[in-house]
């Protein structure tokens, strides 16, 4: 089936915007088969049972559905955009705290970020993959440490000087155009 | 938006972004990226390293109705609409803990004109709103651990710089300090802490254990 093997990160964001538009269950069939293992596996390595993870990556799937109209393609790719998803599902449920986020700043329903701002903010994330890819394995262990909260802290972004300036100001830019349509 | 001067330490963005913070933390730095593009745009660029950790953490198989069920789950109930505030002092996950409105805060005096409200989070750090009248000053105080203060209105200063709407001041064991509120405008702030603040009078020290300072 077509996405389901290795999908490049445009591609999802086209699954989103089908989901989002038309409702589309094959779309959100490919993302699920993507992505679904993957949440059950990240949720998983915080020690939880594969039954409570089951449950915990439905809940994160439907939520993807029930949120595509608030992707916003311009500031993250869909793999960044499902760990958000996953992290915060994570932290209501397993730790039973809630999850402040922030206000969503969203495009409505009728503009549309710019198509090469996309593209740009997609590729610095495959930038970014290969990035952590050329990592030594010891940093790289670091990194999956903090983020699965066996680490108390640290300050990913200056032990490893992965590129995250770029992707930053992609994202500063996006906002100051969003802020610009919303007003 | 508001010039902020003073933003959210790298460090706790990075704990922010992997989920490991109390919850008090996680919601002054929600309400501070809700009125701060240039922290949100730091914290979204650490999602992204969480999301090559999804695209490499391995799989765990789902089960055969897993997706059925799925489908269940979104039923009829098709999108959740966006979460935006309509009171700029009081950012959505803000608003979700005091009842939707700063008139429906319940506030307690702690003297001099001093009001507080804690706010229920879970127990590992302790947030409270402030309310400091107009040219008031918070008496002197240290801090055993981290104290982040996020200005919802007005504004105030110590020693160290003055801090308006949508700044955050971060203060560790090294600082010592006695905010004033700005004379024009009564000022209302966020503050969470891991750790109980120490005062130098007597007096507030006396009353530390009832206020839960």
């Amino acid at each position: 089936m077509k996405g389901t093997k290795r999908g490049n990160a445009t591609d999802w964001v086209d699954h989103v915007r089908r989901i989002r538009d038309r409702q589309d269950q094959q779309a959100f069939r490919e993302l699920f088969e993507h992505f679904a293992p993957r949440v059950k596996g990240f949720v998983m390595r915080g020690g939880t049972d594969a039954a409570f993870a089951e449950e915990c990556t439905q809940d994160v799937m439907a939520t993807l559905w029930r949120k595509a109209h608030l992707f916003d393609p311009s500031r993250a790719s869909v793999s960044t955009w499902v760990f958000t998803i996953a992290r915060n599902r994570k932290i209501d449920l397993i730790r039973k705290q809630r999850r402040p986020e922030p206000e969503d700043l969203t495009w409505g329903p009728e503009a549309e970020p710019d198509q090469a701002e996309v593209l740009g903010l997609q590729q610095e994330t495959e930038e970014l993959a290969r990035a952590i890819a050329a990592l030594p394995e010891k940093q790289r262990n670091l990194i999956e440490k903090a983020y699965f909260g066996d680490l108390s802290h640290s300050e990913i972004a200056e032990q490893t000087g992965l590129p995250l300036g770029t992707i930053k100001s992609r994202i500063r830019l996006a906002l100051d155009r969003l802020r610009h349509a919303m007003k | 938006m508001t010039m902020i001067k003073h933003h959210i330490p790298d460090d706790l963005l990075m704990r922010y972004a992997a989920g490991t913070l109390p919850e008090a933390f996680d919601l002054i730095i929600a309400t501070h990226i809700s009125m701060c593009d240039e922290c949100r745009a730091s914290a979204e660029s650490l999602d992204a390293i969480g999301g090559d950790l999804i695209d490499r953490c391995g799989t765990q198989a789902m089960n055969d109705d897993s997706f059925s069920r799925t489908l269940d789950l979104i039923g009829a109930s098709a999108t959740i609409a966006p979460r935006v505030s309509h009171d700029p002092s009081l950012p959505v996950p803000l608003a979700d803990y005091v009842g939707g409105s700063l008139e429906t805060v319940k506030w307690r005096p702690v003297g001099l004109g001093v009001k507080q409200a804690i706010l229920p989070t879970g127990p590992d750090a302790t947030a409270r709103l402030l309310f400091i009248p107009a040219g008031t000053a918070v008496p002197d105080h240290g801090h055993s651990g981290t104290e982040l203060t996020l200005v919802l209105q007005g504004a105030f200063e110590d020693a160290t710089a003055r801090f308006a709407k949508g700044d955050v001041e971060t203060a560790d064991a090294d600082l010592e300090h006695t905010p004033i509120a700005d004379i024009s405008e009564d000022c209302i702030c966020l503050a969470v802490t891991d750790a109980p603040l120490r005062f130098k009078g007597w007096l507030p020290r006396l009353a530390q254990p009832f206020l839960k300072i």
